[in-house]
């Protein structure tokens, strides 16, 4: 239904777009024991640090191959040789999990042969699982570095099992960037009542979910461990959320024959119904009566959310799956999605209920709320929506001046349910009082429309 | 134009100045080599030169900050820091020329030189600054010579500031930024008028507000800044800054080769100070009056500081008092670098509380012997802490409270222990007597917050053989082993 554009600007204005190789680490991150190591300059590693620091409020365990000018121009090898070994030393981590940057990828820097290298000259580093991946910052996005980074680590780490011990209650997990550690705990209560075991790749529920540590671990405080991702070929499907996730789910299936399903999301009442429908369905068990409840509230919800909602003109910049769930929803609703703005290309988002949607930057963003209801975005939003005058809705990453970014929910009939009265309590709060001029004089006059400046992306 | 020296050259400059003590006890070949540390590959932390370089400008407040780079160097770290403007807010606005794959393959210039022009064309800014990252210079990018066309095309100054991550840390980043403001900006403007009483502050960013807890004792005794560098400055201010008659310089050595070429080109004299303390405080009032008597400022100038200061202290004192009290005895570990570490350390004690503990693994010889001046011979001094380390420290040291920047917050926090933030990010303004008061009224509201003991409750289910880590750290007796790159010191 909607149109992707891409405005022709040189310069980018108040970026919306984060870097690939920061994606892939967060993906690392999902991981028990780990440390992500970008292979770059340290002010790669350490502007994505502070990033995760100020959102998660957490400890941030992400390493530097800290490449010198000479490094860079004659070859990483050694820094990577050297950054493993002294992880090794330091941190005695389960997995390593190497994103490359812009700067070792205009050099060449083959990873992948690096370690090769790395494992033929080091035998006694067989205990410690490396994965690399290659995101270079000057393509993709955030989300795209994190789907590669997935796919990665299904194509390392999964074993191609023996198809007669497969397991019909243990499922896989995919989860895209988009789904807060909030919303993974929240998947995981669904499916355990189910019946069903569930391991997330990766799960950042274990180690960014805020919460004090059994041990001050410097890698990863949980998550899925590379023995349960070892594994992921033993059951019976997998759940991909979000379009994302469909590489690493197909890597999946053809490595090990689980057959997967793809939510494009779980955000609204019919993807929630058929995510239940298909439960059942795989478990063999009826839908949990608190799910029937859960389901009830959510329609009451919508019907008590609808008056405040409906109508109004909301301006969103998302990532592409982000973007989809919430467009998706709030339309739904009744709103008009006045703009929509994201970061990268993707396939759902033709699908996007707007006329068109932008490859662009927060600028474009505001310039096209002129007369939104609302702004929704991450907190780099917060300087539009002072100068337009309109609130702003948090959503996605960075929050950074936002207390529990983590366990914000919006997944399920209740993360759906709970996302409609934040919303639509941030807008009845603006309600307008009537004004004895308001109907003075309030015919629009005639205006010419600005010529558009977009060029269509072929 | 002279020809422009190369960025190896710069670097190497850098590398010698004068003015930095540490520089001239190495020899020749120890000079040359720099005094960048080699980065330890899986064991470094800090940002890069374009991450010091940016810190250092961006706080001038009306000038578009442009990144020439992929998308990582700005679109993960925009409008990230609390410089505090009074005027213009386009320095919060992220500039950037998100380089693609295309950029690569053709090169990155006429994307710049356009990315100028649309930047010239919105916000008509007085200058741009664009900064040099990593992937561009790889590739060749001249941004002199596109600064150079665009500045001739749109009639706006186009600043290049040559700082790719990879040629090293922050701190050269910082240094860096300086030598492109003595190169393309400084002096390139005059200011409608001069006094007697103008001064010029370096190496003070406006973090949090905090020069304006300074600026209005200045106000009242006449005294100009004519321009902070950075901090809340437009671009001409800098522009015109070689006209002060006297300099603060105030981060430490972070720019200190400003402060001293500019002694050099244009005879301003300088003295290193701190606006954090009471004490330093006044002792950074009383040189700018000293130095700018010497320059011909009438000498009751110094009659008037010395009244304010005296009003200022007697109020500072008087608020701090009850606190006094509260805080007397209390113990606290400090965990920052450079100019941080000496001048908090005086004036935590000036309320009463006792270091256990400073790191210094950001400060100059000089920055150690004021240490060691302020707490005693047997100063705990140390240099790189694991989080490990870090808590048996807190611990060990009977320390109440934590004070450090926010990446080591969570070695207090998760152990159930008071921390305080002192670094760039924290949103709270500490300097002059205002900022004395207000730190000592946050140490005291942190500490006397009843949270403590309610998270310290054992869970219900938790029975006493339970051992945490944090006793588990406490355990494990050996002294602190020294991190493999300990005993380096930054630039």
């Amino acid at each position: 239904m909607a149109q992707l554009v891409k405005n022709p600007k040189a310069c980018t204005v108040n970026p919306l777009k984060m870097s690939q190789p920061i994606g892939g680490a967060l993906a690392f991150m999902g991981m028990r024991g780990t440390m992500p190591l970008l292979h770059g300059s340290q002010g790669c590693t350490s502007f994505g640090l502070v990033l995760f620091v100020r959102h998660f409020r957490e400890a941030i365990p992400l390493q530097t191959t800290a490449m010198s000018e000479v490094a860079t121009v004659l070859g990483g090898f050694e820094n990577v040789e050297q950054a493993v070994l002294n992880i090794v030393k330091r941190t005695n981590p389960e997995l390593i999990g190497i994103c490359s940057t812009g700067v070792t990828e205009v050099k060449g820097d083959d990873l992948k042969g690096f370690v090769k290298l790395i494992r033929e000259r080091h035998p006694e580093l067989a205990n410690v699982a490396l994965v690399q991946v290659s995101t270079p910052d000057f393509t993709g996005a955030f989300q795209d570095g994190w789907g590669k980074t997935v796919m990665a680590m299904v194509e390392e780490l999964v074993n191609a099992p023996n198809p007669a011990v497969r397991d019909p209650h243990r499922i896989n997990v995919l989860p895209g960037c988009h789904l807060t550690p909030g919303d993974i705990d929240e998947l995981r209560d669904i499916f355990e009542a189910f019946g069903l075991e569930a391991t997330f790749l990766p799960d950042l529920s274990g180690s960014l979910d805020g919460h004090i540590p059994d041990d001050f671990t410097p890698t990863t405080l949980g998550g899925t461990g590379c023995e349960e991702a070892r594994a992921m070929g033993l059951a019976g499907w997998t759940i991909a959320v979000g379009e994302q996730m469909r590489p690493a789910a197909e890597a999946l299936e053809e490595k090990a024959g689980v057959p997967f399903r793809l939510f494009d999301r779980l955000t609204g009442l019919a993807p929630c119904d058929e995510f239940m429908l298909f439960l059942s369905e795989i478990s063999g068990r009826p839908v949990p009566k608190k799910y029937r409840r859960q389901r009830g509230q959510l329609v009451d919800a919508m019907l008590d959310g609808h008056f405040h909602i409906g109508g109004r003109r909301i301006a969103i910049g998302a990532e592409p799956d982000l973007l989809f769930a919430l467009t998706s929803l709030l339309a739904e609703m009744g709103a008009e999605i006045s703009s929509a703005i994201t970061t990268t290309n993707s396939p759902v988002l033709e699908r996007l209920p707007c006329g068109t949607v932008t490859i662009g930057d927060l600028e474009d963003l505001e310039a096209g709320a002129a007369d939104a209801d609302l702004l929704v975005t991450h907190s780099h939003g917060r300087q539009a929506a002072e100068r337009l005058h309109v609130p702003l809705f948090r959503i996605g990453l960075p929050m950074f001046d936002t207390l529990g970014a983590a366990h914000q929910v919006s997944v399920g009939y209740r993360g759906t349910r709970d996302l409609i009265f934040a919303i639509g309590n941030m807008l009845m709060h603006r309600h307008h009082e009537p004004a004895p001029d308001d109907w003075r004089d309030a015919w629009p006059k005639p205006t010419e429309s600005p010529a558009s400046e977009e060029e269509l992306v072929p | 134009m002279a020809t422009t020296p190369s960025l190896n050259q710069t670097i190497q400059d850098v590398f010698n100045e004068p003015g930095c003590g540490k520089n001239q006890a190495k020899s020749e070949k120890e000079r040359k080599k720099g005094c960048t540390k080699q980065l330890q590959p899986g064991g470094a932390a800090g940002g890069c030169a374009f991450d010091g370089a940016k810190i250092a400008l961006q706080p001038i407040t009306d000038v578009a900050h442009l990144v020439h780079g992929p998308i990582a160097c700005e679109g993960n770290s925009w409008d990230n820091r609390g410089a505090k403007s009074s005027g213009s807010l386009l320095y919060r606005t992220g500039f950037t020329t998100d380089m693609t794959e295309n950029d690569i393959v053709f090169g990155g210039e006429k994307h710049l030189f356009k990315a100028i022009r649309e930047i010239v064309e919105k916000y008509a800014p007085p200058a741009v600054f664009v900064y040099q990252t990593c992937v561009p210079a790889m590739i060749g990018d001249d941004i002199d010579a596109v600064c150079k066309a665009a500045a001739e095309k749109f009639g706006t100054p186009c600043i290049p500031i040559q700082s790719p991550g990879f040629v090293g840390p922050k701190n050269l980043g910082n240094k860096l930024a300086g030598e492109a403001m003595l190169r393309h900006v400084i002096g390139t403007e005059e200011p409608e008028y001069t006094t007697p009483y103008d001064i010029n502050i370096i190496g003070e960013y406006n973090l949090a507000g905090e020069l304006w807890q300074v600026k209005p004792l200045l106000d009242e005794l006449g005294i100009r800044i004519l321009s902070c560098i950075s901090g809340d400055a437009r671009y001409r201010e800098v522009a015109w800054s070689h006209r002060a008659k006297a300099a603060m310089m105030v981060c430490s050595k972070a720019m200190i080769n400003v402060a001293r070429k500019m002694e050099e080109r244009y005879e301003i004299p300088f003295f290193e100070g701190s606006f954090y303390g009471i004490g330093d405080m006044s002792d950074s009032l009383r040189e700018i009056a000293r130095l700018l008597i010497e320059r011909g400022a009438d000498p009751e100038l110094m009659d008037r500081t010395e009244a304010v200061i005296a009003r200022e202290e007697a109020q500072a004192w008087a608020a701090i008092e009850p606190y006094t009290k509260r805080l007397a005895g209390k113990k606290v570990l400090l965990i920052t670098g450079g100019v941080k570490s000496w001048s908090v350390v005086a004036a935590l004690q000036e309320a009463g509380m006792e270091i256990v503990g400073t790191s210094i693994k950001k400060s100059t010889k000089e920055d150690k012997e004021k240490i060691k001046q302020i707490m005693g011979e047997d100063a705990h001094m140390f240099d790189d802490l694991t989080p490990r380390e870090m808590y048996r420290m807190l611990k060990e040291a009977e320390a109440d409270i934590m004070l450090s920047g926010g990446r080591s917050q969570f070695v207090a926090l998760k152990a159930t222990m008071p921390w305080m933030d002192i670094n760039q990010e924290r949103h709270a303004a500490f300097a002059g007597y205002h900022g004395m008061v207000e730190m000592v009224k946050e140490i005291d509201r942190t500490l006397s917050n009843p949270m403590w003991q309610e998270v310290r409750r054992p869970a219900p289910w938790d029975d006493s053989r339970t051992v945490s880590w944090t006793e588990r750290a406490v355990a494990e007796n050996a002294p602190p082993v020294p991190a493999p790159d300990a005993g380096r010191e930054a630039a």
